[in-house]
């Protein structure tokens, strides 16, 4: 148990997905310009990672290692991700409306975010079991969601301040980016 | 009359190779691949290693997806793209796992990551599928030196003021007089990389060598 909490709390916190290992930066700069569309594009990729972790590990652990094919993880795992991305959609379309038409074009772009094939792959490298790949699919969601939210928040504000010329829209948007990674540094000491 | 088509088919090559260098270069103009450009900009072999992979994929894709562009149907065009572009990554994986494993232990997972690089899937949309063979070559070369530019200028700034000296492939070029005791280590850290491409970003627009918005 304290294992998934240290895993959960490392993914989430210590090894930020976005300001730490460099995941889903697609998003996070297209998407963190209003809190709303934020928080949705943060909920879609966590539950696009956590539905692909149990895919994946059991496709792994049950399909790939027994046949010795594990080099065609990559291939496989794209497919796969393609693949749920186009049944959540679906389901979520016939099931609740309201959240489909909230999620909008963000779901489709889901597939192309390298943070669900890159936790599926750090699973892998990591071997963690099932519970382990869930959990940390949950917390780098979690976490990815948290920076989403607080960069729209910060950048709401920052439409609205004097910056230079050259530096409005992506500069400073980077700038911003920097000093957040910065304090995340400090989570590194937690566990 | 077939020299002229052939000077005017040079022209083009042309034309679609230096695009790809500042006017939509792909990482300071369309902003396209940023999460491989800032995790392996820490070393210039990184960088260098990066920018083979990419090389080998997007040559590999356009030329593919240019070939077979007008076969595909419209509507499944995009799973097809996808699996071509992850079998020569998975191609590419190998090759390095197997030829250069010091540049595979260091690149991580962004060398499978590869894959899902926005730079190669929009080539492929943009370009590759619309185009011949020939320009998609020219495309594809081009877009990867406009990457490799970018990501030897992220990679120079921070390893240089990062740790002080230069080190590229094992030869160590020079060390700077103070910097080499004391490194700026948030240059290497991942807060520097932010750092960087947002200044260099800003310089590049104040100088006016891009124009973007």
């Amino acid at each position: 148990m304290t294992n998934l909490v240290a895993i959960f709390l490392g993914m989430a916190l210590i090894n930020n997905f976005i300001l730490v290992r460099f995941l889903g930066l697609c998003p996070f700069f297209g998407v963190s310009k209003k809190t709303n569309s934020a928080v949705s594009m943060g909920v879609a990729v966590t539950l696009v990672m956590t539905i692909s972790s149990l895919a994946t590990w059991l496709i792994r652990h049950y399909i790939l290692i027994p046949y010795d094919a594990e080099y065609m993880d990559i291939v496989i795992y794209i497919l796969v991700i393609a693949t749920l991305v186009q049944i959540v959609e679906l389901f979520i379309k016939k099931t609740n409306l309201e959240l489909y038409n909230a999620f909008g074009i963000y779901l489709p772009l889901i597939t192309t975010n390298c943070a669900v094939l890159g936790i599926t792959l750090i699973n892998a490298t990591q071997g963690y079991s099932l519970s382990g790949s869930i959990v940390a699919a949950l917390g780098g969601g979690v976490g990815f969601t948290l920076v989403l939210l607080m960069m729209s928040g910060i950048r709401e504000k920052l439409e609205l301040a004097d910056t230079p010329k050259s530096m409005k829209g992506l500069p400073i948007a980077f700038i911003t980016a920097m000093l957040l990674s910065l304090a995340f540094i400090g989570f590194g000491g937690m566990i | 009359m077939d020299r002229s088509k052939k000077e005017s088919t040079m022209a083009r090559f042309k034309k679609e190779f230096t695009k790809g260098l500042i006017i939509s270069n792909p990482v300071f103009v369309l902003v396209l691949g940023l999460c491989p450009t800032l995790a392996v900009s820490t070393s210039i072999d990184n960088a260098l290693g990066m920018t083979l992979a990419v090389l080998i994929v997007l040559l590999g894709s356009n030329i593919i997806i240019s070939a077979i562009g007008r076969f595909v149907p419209n509507i499944t065009r995009i799973p097809i793209f996808i699996v071509i572009i992850a079998t020569l990554v998975t191609v590419v994986n190998l090759l390095f796992h197997a030829n250069l494993p010091d540049t595979y232990e260091s690149l991580g997972i962004f060398l499978p990551l590869v894959v899902v690089n926005c730079i190669i899937l929009g080539r492929a949309e943009a370009f590759a599928s619309k185009n011949s063979v020939v320009y998609s070559i020219a495309d594809a070369l081009g877009i990867t030196v406009g990457f490799m530019l970018a990501l030897l200028m992220l990679s120079f700034i921070r390893q240089v003021l990062g740790t002080g000296s230069l080190t590229a492939f094992g030869i160590h070029c020079f060390t700077l007089p103070v910097l080499g005791e004391h490194p700026i280590s948030i240059f290497i850290l991942p807060a520097g990389a932010f750092l960087v491409i947002g200044l260099l970003m800003a310089l590049f627009k104040r100088t006016g060598v891009i124009k973007n918005d």
